[in-house]
Parts: C-alpha cells; structure tokens; sequence
C-alpha cells in the first residue's frame, strides 16, 4: 500500500464553459492534517467534493484510500468521513438519533454505536445534551458534533469544509484539539479554511487560486519560499493575482 | 437490512415530531370524507316547473299532481300562457316547461295523439337536460299507470330506466371511492415530494449521499412511512364512510387494500422521482400540481372518462389514478371481482415499476 492516502493528478471539473478545478495535482500522507486553502471561489469545495465522491471529475484521476475517484466513489464513501460547509446534520432529531443515524448507515453494531457514541459525548462534554434537539445547540456546538459524527466510523480521511466558519476562537481552539487526537489515532486531515492562524496548525497547506494550486508545502517553508512573516502574508502574496472575485 | 430500519425509523421520528404533519394524516380524511360528499354531488334538485295545462282534462291533472309530487320538482303556478313561461325561462325563474295540449287526453287512443312538449333552459346545461329527463320519466310512469287502469294497449312503449350498483342514484356514493382517491394522491403525492426536496434545501441529503447508504434503502426508507399513512388514511375514510354515509364495499377489502397498496407505491414513487428532478420546494410543488390536475381531471374522478372526446380517452391510458377509480368504484358499489379487474390490477403494477424505477434512477449521490 502507498504512503499516500490522497494521490491526485490532473484532476479538472468543469461546469459548461467554466473550468472549477483546472488540472490539480497533489498527494497526502497518511497521518497528516493536510491544510487546503484558497479565496472564496477559488475551486476547493469542488475539488473536495470530487475526492468523497459527490462529484465526477470531468477529466483527470485520483485516489482516495486507494480506490479511484472517478470509478469507484461508492467505495470511498465507507472509509471517508465529510463535514460540510453548511451545518448538515438533523435539526428535528436529537444529538443521540443524529449520532445513531449515521453510525448505523456506516454498518456499526448496537452496542458498538452506544459505545462510541458514549465516548464522544464524553469527550465533547455533551453527555447532558443526549436528548436535546440538534436544531436547538448553538453553532459551536453543532460543529463539535459535526464532527464527531463525521468520524464515529473512524475512516481513514476526513474531509471537513470550512469547519470552523462562524465559531467563537474558544470553540475554534477547543475543534482543532478535536482534530489534533483524531490525526493521532491516524486519521488523515483533509480541512479548508480561512482562517490563517488555522492555516500554521497544518503539517502541509496547499493553496488554491483561480482553480489552481499555486503552492504546496510545510507552513515553515512556504513563508521561506515567499520571504513572509505568516501565513497571512503568504495567501495575500498568491490571492492578489486572483481573477476570480467573490 | 439494519441500514433500512435505521433510516425508516429517522423518517417516522421526523414525521412524528413534526408539529403538523400527524394532524394533517387525521384530520384531512376525516374532513373532506364529511365535507366533499355533499358539495361535490350532482344530483340535480330543486327543478322549478311551469306546467301550461291547456287540456284541463282529468289526466293532465293527474300528471300535474305528480309532478307536483315527485321529489325533484318545484312547480311555478305563476304563468298561464306558453308565452308567459317562455318569459320567466328567459330570466331563469324557471327551467323547464311542460305544454300539455288541448284535448291530450281525448285523442290518447287515436291514431295521431297529442304529443306533450317540453322546453327547458340548457344555460345550465346539468340542469336542463337531467330536469327534462326527469320529466320524462315522470310523466312516463304516470302515462303507463293510466293506460293500464283504462286496460288500453300501451301505444308506445316507455322507457324504464332503472339505475343498478346505486339504485337510487345517489351521486355521494359515486364520490366517495373518488375521493378516497384524492386523499392518497394528495398525502402520498405530495409529502413524499416535499419530504426529499426539503432534504435537499436543508442540505441533509449531502450528508446522506457522501454515506455508503445504497440509494434503493435510501428511496426505500423515505417511500415505506407514506405507504403506511397512506393505508392508514384509507382506513380512516372508509370507517366515515361506513358510520356517516353507511357506504360499506360491496366487493372484497383485500381487493381494495391491494389495489390501494399499488396506487401508492406508484404514485410515491412518482413523487420522489419529481422530488429528485427539481431544486427546491417550489419547483416541486408546481410540477406536482400541473400532474395533479392533470390526474383529477382527466382520471374520471369527476366526470366519466367515456364522456370525454376520444383523444382525451386514449390520453387516460397513460393516467395511473384512471384505473384505481375504476377498481375502487367496481369493488365498493358492484362487488367486482379481481378476476374481472386483473388488468387494472396489471396496470398499477406497470405504474409501480416505472415510476419506481425512474425514482431511483434520478436520485443521483454522485453528480
């Protein structure tokens, strides 16, 4: 088995004459919380979207665990877990039936669902919030859940759009420790953000412009490459050349 | 297996929880079975009559008196003359007018009798032609009783109508099969269209489709709660229909439950399939009412198919509540056997492939 539990090349999506994604390639390492950033339409929804199997590449190939994005997205989807830009889980269940849903669609036995879920909540410190209504948690707290829900099957990636968009910074610190012991237990990363402080937490960062990757490396060595005090300045440095507005 | 239960039991959670939905499921059979039947008739009555007598002879009071009688007529005394009732017809006072002619009765046994004239007002058109057939059958049993007291030879002979299945005509009976029919495809049409494009404005159904759930279990889950209800909703109907109009089916419940079994899952699945080809509420709810008309109107909920022209007639075939009325009208007022209806039966369960199929075939997890 390869080291690489993403492995893109030339992946490309085009929607009529517009060309979302035009031709990325990358690789991700097992293990790594792996940082893909870009300006608001800069292609990384569609991107990720293509890699859990929601999307068809229009041309290109990849892998996600192993199996071929193009072909064989119903395989991906069992050992991938994905948290949306847009809160996804059930208002009208509470957080125990949300949790249950999706442990059950991912084939995991009675007593293994209350388990997990047991410990999940132990961990998020919602035990008290069992029965409550998901629609009535404030976002921080769906987001939490979001994604806890999104790794009770423990797949080996997780893809998490703009996680943290909307999020008070306690609640902000408190998900990436969520997604700090997930990487531990070997979990791979996959996460978009704007947010450039998130952005230094990554073991690498790509960064999208205008469908494209124009950078891929460890933090450290992207400020090096572009003479820059941060992140920030690093995004602004690539993002300026951008064509594509809001 | 578990993955079905899961998500079947997420739906009747959802649908339960929801602050209206299971009001609507009680409440709305029970309504339109109370409601509908009394407004939806066509019965026609209250039939105003001017009887111009220029006869005066003993059977053409006869006749008047059983007019007069009869429980479908009111009689305007008010003109004396032909052309004074053909003045009150032009203004509506009245809608039809009978011209018994001097000496009708004399010349019965002629070779050339009289012959009574009716004219009615067809604005109406429902009224004029059922008030003159009224008439006519009226005065028909009156002619028929005088000729056999007088021990004549009946000279003509006169048409005895006599109405079987729903032998007093009752047009409430006629509807209620129908509207049983209404009910199914409005919950089961509508809720299941809703219940996925809801999904898809909620954005829910992403969640679900980056899930390894097969989207048979998937369309299954959402579609098996409507069947349910939509059995349910028929039950409740049929016990009004039972305590209020003491309508009971006539034919076999099995027969009604499996044709009713069918009607649903068809029409569910055509449900999700418009669900699945549309973005957001509105486009749903406007595609489902345009087939939905279609299906009222055309299906011969309210009118008789046999009626229409015959391209409307062909266009039927393809109109799946066309043969549901048909078996539920059969089996609740004939008694009409499976034998007898089979290939309705068959056609329902063409819908139910075809339908279901392009349902699954439209839900799309990977775009």
């Amino acid at each position: 088995m390869s080291d690489y539990i993403i492995s893109v090349k030339e992946l490309t999506k085009c929607f009529g004459d517009f060309t979302a994604v035009n031709r990325i390639s990358f690789d991700v390492q097992r293990g790594e919380i792996f940082g893909f950033l870009g300006a608001n339409g800069a292609g990384k929804t569609t991107a990720m979207r293509m890699l859990c199997g929601l999307s068809y590449p229009t041309s290109g190939s990849g892998t996600v665990a192993g199996w071929d994005v193009m072909r064989e997205g119903e395989q991906i989807k069992r050992h991938i877990g994905y948290m949306s830009q847009k809160f996804s889980l059930y208002n009208d269940l509470t957080v125990w039936e949300n949790i249950r849903l999706f442990a059950g669609i991912y084939g995991l036995s009675k007593a293994e669902t209350e388990k997990r879920a047991a410990e999940a909540l132990e961990r998020l410190n919602f035990s008290s919030e069992r029965n409550t209504l998901v629609g009535s948690l404030p976002l921080g707290w769906k987001q939490k859940l979001s994604f806890a829900v999104a790794t009770i099957h423990r797949p080996k990636v997780v893809f998490l759009d703009e996680p943290t968009g909307g999020v008070d910074p306690i609640t902000r610190r408190q998900f990436w420790e969520m997604i700090y012991e997930a990487a531990d237990g070997g979990t791979t990363i996959f996460v978009t953000t704007h947010y450039m402080d998130e952005a230094e937490y990554c073991s690498r960062v790509s960064i999208m412009v205008d469908g494209e990757v124009r950078a891929l490396d460890t933090p450290a060595r992207l400020k090096e490459q572009f003479a820059a005090e941060s992140m920030d300045e690093v995004f602004r440095i690539l993002a300026r050349g951008a064509k594509r507005g809001e | 297996m578990r993955q079905l239960f899961i998500l079947i039991q997420k739906e009747f959670t959802q649908i339960f929880r929801n602050p209206f939905l299971p009001k609507l499921i009680i409440v709305f059979p029970v309504m339109v079975m109370l409601v509908m039947p009394w407004v939806t008739t066509m019965d026609v009555r209250n039939v105003s009559v001017a009887i111009i007598d220029e006869d005066g002879s003993s059977l053409s009071r006869r006749i008047t008196s059983d007019i007069r009688a009869a429980e479908y007529f009111t009689l305007n005394d008010e003109p004396t003359t032909h052309g004074e009732a053909m003045a009150l017809l032009e203004d509506c006072e009245v809608d039809v007018i009978l011209l018994i002619p001097k000496d009708f009765e004399r010349d019965m046994t002629s070779i050339d009798p009289q012959k009574l004239d009716i004219s009615a007002n067809a604005v109406n058109a429902t009224k004029g032609s059922l008030g003159s057939q009224y008439l006519v059958q009226t005065i028909g049993s009156t002619l028929s009783k005088y000729m056999s007291e007088q021990c004549m030879q009946q000279t003509s002979d006169f048409v005895v109508v006599q109405n079987r299945y729903n032998p007093t005509l009752n047009y409430r009976h006629l509807m209620i099969p129908a509207l049983m029919i209404m009910l199914l495809i409005l919950i089961c049409g509508f809720l299941s269209a809703v219940n996925i494009v809801i999904e898809k404005e909620n954005g829910t159904i992403e969640q679900i489709n980056v899930t390894p759930v097969g989207r048979f279990t998937f369309i299954l889950a959402k579609l098996i709660p409507f069947w349910l209800i939509g059995l349910f909703v028929v039950s409740v109907a049929m016990v009004v229909a039972w305590i209020v109009y003491d309508l009971t089916p006539i034919g076999s419940l099995g027969n009604i439950y499996l044709a009713t079994i069918l009607f649903i899952l068809g029409f569910s699945g055509f449900g999700v399939a418009v669900a699945n080809l549309s973005n957001n509420i509105q486009q749903t709810m406007f595609v489902m009412f345009f087939f939905i008309i279609i299906f009222m109107l055309l299906s011969g909920l309210l009118t008789p198919i046999s009626s229409m022209p015959e391209w409307a007639q062909n266009f039927t075939i393809i109109l799946p509540p066309r043969y549901y009325i048909e078996i539920m009208r059969a089996v609740y007022l004939k008694g009409t056997t499976f034998v007898e209806l089979w290939h309705n039966f068959a056609a329902l369960g063409i819908f139910v492939i075809l339908f279901n199929t392009l349902a699954a075939i439209t839900y799309k997890k990977q775009a």
